[in-house]
């Protein structure tokens, strides 16, 4: 049973999508990278739900 | 893999021994080989239960370097029954405290064990040749224990109902039966080599240099460890205290590291310079190694059972090696010594498999996580584990998945052994592992539970009016008449209620409670735990 959400969670999903940019705007690929490590054990903490994780990480890898 | 020689810290010396001179060869319950803490543990344990036991070693002495180091509280309370326990804690460095550093500042403190009213610490450090005097020491005290240096196992031919042993001595072989073998020969078994069997698992590519030095220095007794510290930017660092004003200081290398250079003392003195600064310090002993996390598909082969390093390998991060193999050896014991008795039958043995493969399965999980932390294996899976050390100072859940090693603890068995729950209880109790320590008060004065729990079956009952009849071979201990609980950690941890029943196996794991008990279910449940049914 899936429990990933991907229908479209934001009310705004441009401004979700430009504050992701800004957060990176300017930053070299490694210290972008660093930034990006960071956010994800952050939401995945703050998620909490080991399956939600995996799912999340399947589909990463699935999409292309 | 240590790459050197070792020192002789003591010697013993080869003596011969009528079996050498028998016509046939003489028929032996239990053959132990390799007298390391795991093999004198298990001899010692089968002795004082009353079997005979010869334990052979192929060297003539006990070699420096101090090795294993953190013996665990479970371990110390397994030598503390087989009469050691004291002596070690009051040699060693007893600690609770660790602390890892990322670069130069503290990150996150742990405490091993946050309560009181135990009669062992969290954990000592000592030095391993100090745990294998001690345990020699304690071989001289039986008769029924047999200690042959210079008998090295070069031949096995499996039998029905034994194992037919060929020994080398100085004066040649001579050939000996044994209704068991018990392969303690480390991680390079040649047990393990004769009956021709495999490890599977994996071998880390990052090599460590362990260092133990000698110098007066006042750092605390906490085990400290570093990622990317100032002093050996890059990598991880480990520092511990033992007795004897040394320290064990154990530095990554990472994978590409020179082994014959990296030993040369002059080049081990400027990386401790780096660390100590204007400390002046001597060698003790030092060493490169490479870590595996493997084990033998199966522990049991027929009349040879496999413990400790012999059986299974982890990294050092944890102190897992030899403290598992020491509870290898406690599994194993009591079990042995219930079939050579007729008490039970081969499935208890089938159960030190089942039971310590768990275990060893456990410790391979944790201390191969505990590597994967350490010495990440690709530059994308050290921004990872940067990314948690970058959030540890200001998050509670970075701080959490640092792993500098997760430290040995009894295994909770997940076994038919024992008898589920038909009550609940809270506590820290648990049905499979061994029941936690609590003051206990005697006629004689203070003291602790776990000395009262000297290797066989136990019930411990909570006085309500007359305790219930237990069967032959089960000791029963009362809660409230022979022992009193002195200031409610038993009631506490236990769960105890007036009229609670606790059945403790020889190896003082809980097997069975209830809140009201009757005799018939006493012995249901002892039945079980010796694989009966």
């Amino acid at each position: 049973m899936a429990k990933l959400v991907t229908a479209s969670q934001f009310a705004e999903p441009d401004d979700a999508y430009v504050t992701l940019v800004q957060a990176r705007r300017g930053l070299s690929d490694e210290a972008a990278a660093d930034l990006d490590t960071k956010l994800v054990l952050i939401l995945a903490n703050h998620i909490g739900d080991l399956d939600v994780l995996k799912e999340a990480i399947a589909l990463a890898k699935r999409a292309k | 893999m240590a790459q050197n020689e070792r020192k002789t810290i003591y010697s013993y010396g080869y003596k011969r021994c009528a079996d050498q001179d028998a016509a046939e060869p003489v028929r032996r319950p239990v053959v132990v080989v390799g007298a390391g803490p795991v093999g004198l543990a298990a001899a010692i344990d089968l002795a004082q239960r009353d079997v005979p036991v010869v334990l052979i070693d192929d060297a003539d002495r006990i070699g420096e370097g101090s090795r294993g180091i953190c013996w665990s509280k479970r371990t110390l309370e397994i030598c503390d029954r087989l009469g050691v326990g004291e002596k070690l804690v009051e040699q060693g460095v007893t600690w609770k405290l660790g602390k890892v550093f990322h670069g130069d500042d503290l990150v996150f403190a742990f405490d091993l064990l946050p309560e009181e009213g135990h009669k062992m610490p969290a954990f000592i450090n000592l030095q391993q040749y100090y745990l294998e005097k001690a345990l020699c020491d304690r071989t001289d005290e039986f008769d029924n224990l047999d200690l042959r240096w210079r008998n090295k196992l070069t031949g096995i031919e499996p039998r029905n109902d034994h194992v037919r042993l060929t020994i080398e001595t100085p004066e040649g072989p001579y050939r000996l039966d044994a209704d068991w073998l018990i392969a303690a020969d480390g991680a390079r078994s040649s047990t393990r080599d004769l009956l021709g069997l495999q490890f599977s698992g994996v071998t880390f590519e990052d090599k460590f240099l362990i260092a133990d030095i000698k110098m007066k220095a006042d750092f605390p007794t906490e085990r400290r460890f570093w990622f990317d510290p100032s002093f050996h930017s890059g990598q991880s660092a480990l520092m511990h205290k033992q007795p004897d004003n040394v320290w064990r200081i154990d530095l990554q290398l990472g994978p590409d590291a020179d082994v014959e250079a990296e030993q040369e003392p002059a080049r081990v003195r400027a990386r401790i310079e780096r660390i100590l600064g204007d400390i002046p310090f001597e060698l003790e002993w030092v060493s490169i190694y490479r870590f595996n996390c493997r084990r033998l598909d199966r522990f049991v082969h027929g009349r040879v059972v496999f413990v400790g390093d012999a059986a299974h390998q982890v990294s050092p991060f944890g102190a897992r090696g030899a403290n598992s193999g020491i509870q290898d050896a406690e599994n194993l014991a009591w079990k042995l010594a219930a079939v050579l008795r007729g008490e039970a039958g081969l499935s208890l043995i089938d159960s030190y498999e089942r039971e310590r493969t768990q275990a060893a399965d456990e410790n391979i999980a944790h201390s191969t996580r505990s590597t994967d932390f350490i010495a990440p294996h690709s530059s994308a899976e050290r921004r990872l584990r940067n990314a948690v050390l970058d959030l540890a100072d200001r998050t509670e859940f970075a701080r959490r998945m640092i792993n500098s090693g997760r430290l040995s603890v009894a295994t909770v068995y997940d076994t038919t052994l024992s008898t589920p729950d038909e009550d609940a209880f809270k506590g820290s109790a648990k049905l499979g592992a061994p029941v936690p320590d609590a003051p206990m008060r005697t006629p004689k004065g203070e003291g602790h539970l776990l000395e009262h729990i000297p290797g066989e079956f136990t019930l411990l009952y909570v006085k309500n009016g007359a305790p219930p009849k237990v069967p032959d071979g089960v000791r029963l201990e009362t809660v409230g008449a022979d022992l009193s609980d002195s200031d409610g950690s038993f009631a506490q941890r236990f769960d105890a209620t007036p009229g609670a029943a606790y059945l403790l196996r020889p190896d003082q794991h809980l097997c069975a409670r209830w809140r009201h008990v009757d005799a018939a279910k006493i012995t249901a449940a002892r039945d079980r735990a010796l694989g009966r049914n």
